[in-house]
C-alpha cells in the first residue's frame, strides 16, 4: 500500500507492506535510527515518536496508520543547530547513562510539556510511566524535564 | 516482531466498514490498535484483514445530547480526558483514564476499542457499568442499543455480533448531588487493574442515597455490576458504617480470576476494599 508521511518536515511516499511497523519504517526505510526498539511489546517507550504532535509508541503502530501524518523523531527536534530545551535538559542534568531510552523519553517529555508547561514532580513522573529507564533511577530525568519546563516557560 | 501478513482497509464510513466486514469475515476492526497489534505481533491474533475504522469522522467526538452525553466509539482516551464537558459532568471518566496504560497509550487508545475488546482487566468497562451507559451497535440489519449491563458477557466477549460495529456510547447525565469515583489496585508491572471499582452515587435532598451503581473490573472474567451492594445502600444515610456493611457484600456470588499476582481470595478481598474506597470517595464528592 502506498503511504505518504511527513517526517521531520520532509515528505516521503513509499509502497509498504501493511504489516510494516512505523518504527521499522523510520529505521529501515528512512534510515532514521535515532528511534530505538527496546521491548517491542508496547511497554518500554524507547520507540516513542510524535505523530501529529502526540507521543506514540511506533512499535505498536503500522506505517499504514501513519499515512498522511506528520511524524517528529529525535532527529527532528533540534533547530538551526540548537538543541531542543528537553535535549538540553538531558545534557545539563545528566538525564542519561547508557542512552538507550533517551530518544523516547525526550519525545514523551516534549508532548507532555506542550500540554503541561508548569508540571509538578509528581506529574512528570506520571507522564513518563510509559518510558522505562534501567540506568538512572529516573531522578536526573525528572530534573532534566524540570530544567526544560523552566527554560521553555522563560521563552528562551 | 512481525505479525503475519494481512490486507489493510481503511473505511471512510460505517457503511463501508460493514460492507468490508461482510466481504472479509475473518477481518478484525482496527481502532487505536493497542490491544490488537501487540496480540498480532505475538501471533496470538492472525486476522487475514484489518479494517481501520479509526478515521471514520462520524465515530469520533463528544456531544451534549440534552439528557445524555454521547461519545463516539473512536474517540481517543486523551480527547475524552481533555474534554471540558466530560470533566464537568462525568469526572469519573478523566479519573479512570488517567490510570489507563501510559501517556502514549492514552494518545492512541479509544473508548470503543477498549469496550469492544472487553479485556477482563480493562478500566472503562467498570466505569460504563456504573454510569449506566447505553452502547449503540450498527450491523447489516440496522442499529440497536445495548445497555452496559448486558454488554459484557464473558472473557474478551461482548454482546456484539461478529458483523456489528460499536458506534457510540451514550451516558445519561447524572442528577444534582451525584458523586462518582473510580478506585483501582493496579498491577505494579503492567498497570492493568487487578481490581478496579467504579461507583456513581446520587444523593437525595435529604442526604440519603437515592440511587447508586457499582461496577467491578479485573476481579473476574468480565466486568460486572454489584446490585447487592447497591441495594444495601439505597435509601440509607451513607455513613461510614453503612458503606462498610454494603462493601462487605461486594465479593458475594462472584467468580474471581486467579493468577501469579493475585489469588481468588486476594481479589475477593481487594473487591471489598476498593468498593469501600470508591463509595466513600463518591459520597464525599456528592456532598461537595
Amino acid at each position: 500500500m502506498q503511504i505518504t508521511v511527513t517526517v521531520n518536515g520532509v515528505t516521503y511516499t513509499h509502497d509498504v507492506e501493511p504489516r510494516l511497523l512505523l518504527v521499522h519504517y523510520l529505521r529501515d526505510v528512512l534510515n532514521l535510527t535515532g528511534t530505538h526498539i527496546g521491548c517491542d511489546t508496547s511497554q518500554c517507550g524507547a520507540c516513542t515518536v510524535l505523530m501529529n504532535g502526540k507521543a506514540v509508541k511506533s512499535c505498536t503502530i503500522f506505517a499504514v496508520q501513519a499515512d498522511g501524518a506528520e511524524i517528529t523523531t529525535i532527529e527532528g527536534l533540534a533547530r538551526d543547530g540548537q538543541l531542543h530545551p528537553v535535549q538540553e535538559g538531558f545534557w545539563e542534568k545528566h538525564g542519561l547513562q547508557c542512552g538507550y531510552c533517551t530518544p523516547g523519553m525526550i519525545m514523551t517529555a516534549v508532548d507532555f510539556l506542550q500540554r503541561n508547561p508548569n508540571p509538578t514532580e509528581e506529574e512528570i513522573r506520571h507522564a513518563i510511566e510509559g518510558n522505562l529507564c534501567r540506568c538512572t533511577g529516573y531522578q536526573n530525568i525528572v530534573r532534566a524535564i524540570q530544567y526544560a519546563a523552566e527554560k521553555m516557560r522563560s521563552g528562551s | 516482531m512481525y505479525p503475519s501478513t494481512f490486507t489493510y482497509y481503511r473505511a471512510g464510513s460505517v457503511q463501508e466498514a460493514l460492507k468490508l466486514l461482510v466481504e472479509n469475515p475473518d477481518a478484525k476492526l482496527l481502532a487505536g490498535g493497542h490491544s490488537l497489534i501487540p496480540a498480532m505481533k505475538l501471533r496470538l491474533a492472525t486476522p487475514s484483514a484489518l479494517i481501520d475504522i479509526s478515521r471514520i469522522p462520524e465515530l469520533a467526538g463528544i456531544r451534549d445530547a440534552g439528557d445524555r452525553i454521547v461519545i463516539g466509539a473512536m474517540t481517543r482516551y486523551d480527547d475524552i480526558r481533555r474534554s471540558d464537558l466530560v470533566q464537568r459532568v462525568l469526572p469519573i471518566l478523566p479519573e479512570a483514564i488517567d490510570v489507563i496504560g501510559d501517556l502514549q497509550v492514552r494518545n492512541m487508545g479509544t473508548i470503543g476499542g477498549s469496550l469492544a475488546h472487553a479485556d477482563p482487566a480493562a478500566d472503562l468497562p467498570a466505569v460504563v457499568l456504573a454510569l449506566g451507559a447505553e452502547l449503540k451497535a450498527v450491523g447489516p440489519n440496522g442499529e440497536r442499543t445495548i445497555p452496559a449491563d448486558q454488554f459484557f458477557v464473558d472473557l474478551f466477549t461482548t454482546a456484539l455480533q461478529a458483523n456489528e460495529i460499536l458506534t457510540e456510547i451514550a451516558i445519561p447525565k447524572p442528577p444534582a448531588r451525584t458523586g462518582m469515583s473510580y478506585q483501582k489496585f493496579a498491577n505494579p508491572a503492567s498497570g492493568y487493574a487487578v481490581v478496579g471499582v467504579a461507583a456513581v452515587v446520587p444523593l437525595g435532598e435529604d442526604g440519603k442515597v437515592s440511587a447508586v451503581r457499582v461496577g467491578v473490573t479485573g476481579a473476574g472474567p468480565y466486568a460486572v455490576r454489584r446490585e447487592n451492594v447497591e441495594q444495601a445502600l439505597v435509601g440509607k444515610e451513607p455513613t461510614a458504617e453503612a458503606i462498610e456493611a454494603a462493601s462487605q457484600l461486594a465479593s458475594e456470588g462472584m467468580n474471581f480470576n486467579s493468577d501469579i499476582f493475585a489469588s481468588e481470595e486476594y481479589r475477593a478481598h481487594l473487591t471489598r476494599v476498593f468498593t469501600k474506597r470508591a463509595l466513600t470517595r463518591a459520597v464525599e464528592r456528592a456532598r461537595g
